[in-house]
């Protein structure tokens, strides 16, 4: 397989967890569609750390950043559901659209 | 063999994020997230990308989906105004999607190339850099510092998650 695959698959990937973060009313999904983007951009990287390997056998780079983003993936996740379980406790809804009743 | 593996995998990301994106169900969306990740995994190893597929396995589907099951079950949402969804913002947010996607394909397509093709990426035994020990060499030699933040990071998420969890 070439890299122009990848790059579409991934592409696509990104695509649809954006338009599911545009249309999607519930919060908990909008958060999974985020992981998907993140994970499309993980395919990505490990593509071309694997071009990089090809190319002049370097390329360990790509999936160091791999890991770290999932880091932040599982960091970012812990506090956005601690956000939507306080936001369900004081409205009984998870519409993101009725988000701005938290504010006192 | 590895090809049609690539095929399939793709094929069904594609599916399982369709899917992901347009079940009613919160607790389906989660479901079709974790086989989402597993062909992302499958990915991973015929990218020869071991110890990522792991990882992604263990930390995604293992951890983080849940995580997402567990709030989805302790919230019990079955409020029918969750599931309302605009009409305007499906056309205007498909027509964002649509032209962000043409574009960014379009330059892929016209790209020129100005390395030498690669012709066979998804192939596995090729090299040994996706394995622990290297992984874990250049973790802790030259990305030590950041290795070390993240720690930081994850204690705040912690206390965040707690802060915000006890009210």
């Amino acid at each position: 397989m070439q890299i122009q695959y990848y790059l579409y698959l991934s592409f696509i990937l990104f695509g649809i967890g954006a338009l599911g973060v545009m249309i999607r009313r519930n919060a908990i999904i909008v958060f999974m569609c985020i992981e998907m983007m993140l994970n499309s951009v993980n395919l990505l990287l490990v593509a071309f750390s694997k071009v990089q390997y090809a190319l002049n056998a370097q390329g360990i780079d790509g999936q160091i950043f791999v890991f770290f983003v999932m880091v932040v993936a599982a960091a970012e996740v812990t506090v956005g559901l601690a956000i939507i379980v306080m936001c369900y406790r004081n409205t009984r809804s998870i519409d993101i659209g009725l988000m701005n009743r938290i504010k006192n | 063999m590895a090809t049609s593996l690539f095929w399939l995998f793709s094929a069904l990301a594609i599916f399982a994020a369709v899917m992901v994106v347009t079940s009613r169900l919160a607790i389906y969306s989660i479901l079709w997230l974790v086989v989402l990740f597993f062909t992302i995994s499958g990915h991973y190893i015929l990218m020869n990308a071991q110890f990522l597929a792991i990882v992604n396995i263990i930390v995604y589907a293992g951890a983080i989906m849940v995580l997402f099951l567990f709030v989805v079950m302790l919230m019990n949402v079955n409020d029918p105004n969750d599931n309302k969804k605009s009409i305007g913002l499906a056309i205007f947010g498909g027509l964002a999607t649509i032209l962000f996607l043409l574009s960014i394909l379009n330059i892929v397509f016209n790209a020129q190339h100005t390395t030498k093709e690669i012709n066979d990426l998804a192939t596995t035994s090729t090299g040994d850099i996706g394995l622990v020990q290297n992984l874990g060499m250049e973790l802790f030699k030259n990305y030590v510092l950041p290795f070390e933040i993240c720690g930081v990071l994850f204690l705040s998420a912690i206390i965040g998650a707690v802060t915000l969890g006890k009210r």
